[in-house]
């Protein structure tokens, strides 16, 4: 019961996606993929957020907002970035004002690649976040948090 | 054994309501087609919420919530305990003022919109909440809950129309669609999350013990209308409890979030038309 993987709500931002890995997002919310059956909740508020769902790469305009998000997020938390160019920053990795991958930015646990990154592949990414966020939660408790 | 009511609603209280939260969130589920999360989702939230890292924007919303959760909980005692229902009701509009107060207490522009929408909230609910007071006076001849519940007939044979506008004002304070102005059980609105905006962890779980005892407050309110002296209302009473919580769920899935003077318009018509008839009519025959 104290598992913190039985909880996790979500914080969904698009960096700088063409809304592709976004759809596919809410996707993951209707009827048929239906990610509530974990206990996922995608709140818009970083102060209930355990996870942070980014997609698209980070551009200069984006940068601090991605920063403050993940620093308004209380530990323990974890990072998925959805879609290639939150990866890496895709096809768009060269333009002068892509800085590259969330990576780039703030440390990322779970890497989702696509394009657009499927609801199924979403769903497996956001499940892997789990374990490493049970993983922190372990590692905030044992140095007392 | 006004005792143990008092001890069995501080001690359960949280628990049902608890329950009733995860049974709130897979029948909204299930009537979108979805499988839903499991029924303990609710104590899996709180576990959660209790082993997360505290962040406070300031550190007296901590201490503002801790005290909505208490005076919820005197008021819900007061009404298990067979006491005045008008100290209830006043109580419980005093708690509410706290979690104004914690909401208000950040810099947050969403927090603030949460508690201003909160106040008219209040003031939506308030003026029937008082006269289902009196009408459970003229009906019984007792504020007090313990007379209220010996009477030989329901009240409810006596307060239809008050039912009726009780059921319609409880969503605002279950928190249900149409009325979730203020903040949502569901995630995204368009102010983040409202009054709880900036809230987490600790605080947040706090406040959500707090919904839970009011929930069961409200019910039991809800019940005072069917229990008569026969021991036998009393299951009927909580199973017209159940269909009520039922039928504000399906209220909720079939509603879209109305605008802030609809809300306070509609209820101060139905406060009006159902509340004021039927206190009318129990004025002159009783």
């Amino acid at each position: 019961m104290k598992k913190i993987s039985k909880s996790p709500w979500l914080l969904h931002y698009d960096a700088s996606s063409c809304n592709g890995c976004d759809i596919e997002v809410l996707d993951c919310l209707t009827p048929k993929y239906d990610i509530e059956r974990f206990g996922i909740i995608n709140t818009g508020d970083p102060f209930q957020a355990d996870i942070l769902l980014i997609t698209g790469g980070v551009n200069s305009q984006t940068e601090p907002v991605v920063k403050q998000l993940y620093h308004q997020m209380p530990n323990p938390k974890v990072v998925v970035a959805v879609g290639i160019c939150a990866c890496t920053g895709g096809v768009f990795k060269e333009c002068y004002n892509i800085r590259g991958g969330i990576d780039t930015v703030i440390p990322v646990d779970v890497y989702v690649p696509g394009c657009a990154a499927r609801p199924e592949a979403i769903i497996d990414g956001v499940v892997k976040a789990l374990a490493v966020l049970d993983e922190k939660r372990a590692a905030m408790k044992q140095s007392g948090g | 054994m006004k005792v143990g009511f008092v001890l069995a609603y501080l001690v359960l209280a949280p628990i049902v309501g608890g329950l009733l939260d995860g049974v709130d969130r897979i029948v909204s589920a299930r009537m979108q087609r979805r499988k839903g999360p499991s029924i303990l989702q609710p104590f899996y939230d709180l576990g959660k919420l209790f082993s997360k890292e505290p962040i406070a924007v300031n550190n007296v919303q901590l201490l503002l919530n801790l005290s909505y959760l208490v005076i919820l909980m005197i008021a819900g005692s007061l009404l298990f305990a067979g006491a005045d229902l008008l100290m209830t009701l006043f109580i419980l509009s005093t708690a509410d003022m706290f979690l104004i107060m914690a909401a208000s207490s950040d810099s947050s522009p969403y927090a603030n919109m949460g508690a201003s929408r909160e106040m008219i909230q209040m003031m939506a609910y308030e003026p029937l909440t008082l006269l289902v007071a009196v009408g459970f006076y003229l009906t019984t001849g007792s504020f007090h809950v313990e007379n209220i519940i010996q009477a030989p007939v329901s009240a409810v044979f006596w307060m239809p129309g008050l039912l009726v506008g009780f059921m319609f004002t409880a969503a605002i304070k279950f928190r249900k669609s149409p009325f979730d102005l203020s903040t949502s059980h569901h995630a995204h609105q368009e102010m983040v999350k409202g009054i709880t905006t900036e809230m987490s962890g600790t605080t947040l779980a706090i406040m959500n013990i707090a919904e839970y005892y009011e929930m069961i407050l409200l019910l039991g309110i809800f019940c005072l209308f069917f229990i008569n002296s026969n021991p036998w209302s009393w299951l009927v009473a909580i199973i017209i409890c159940a269909v009520i919580f039922f039928m504000e769920i399906l209220w909720d899935n079939v509603s879209a979030r109305l605008k802030w003077k609809t809300v306070l318009y509609g209820c101060w018509v139905v406060t009006l038309v159902a509340g004021g008839i039927n206190i009318l009519i129990l004025m002159l025959i009783q």
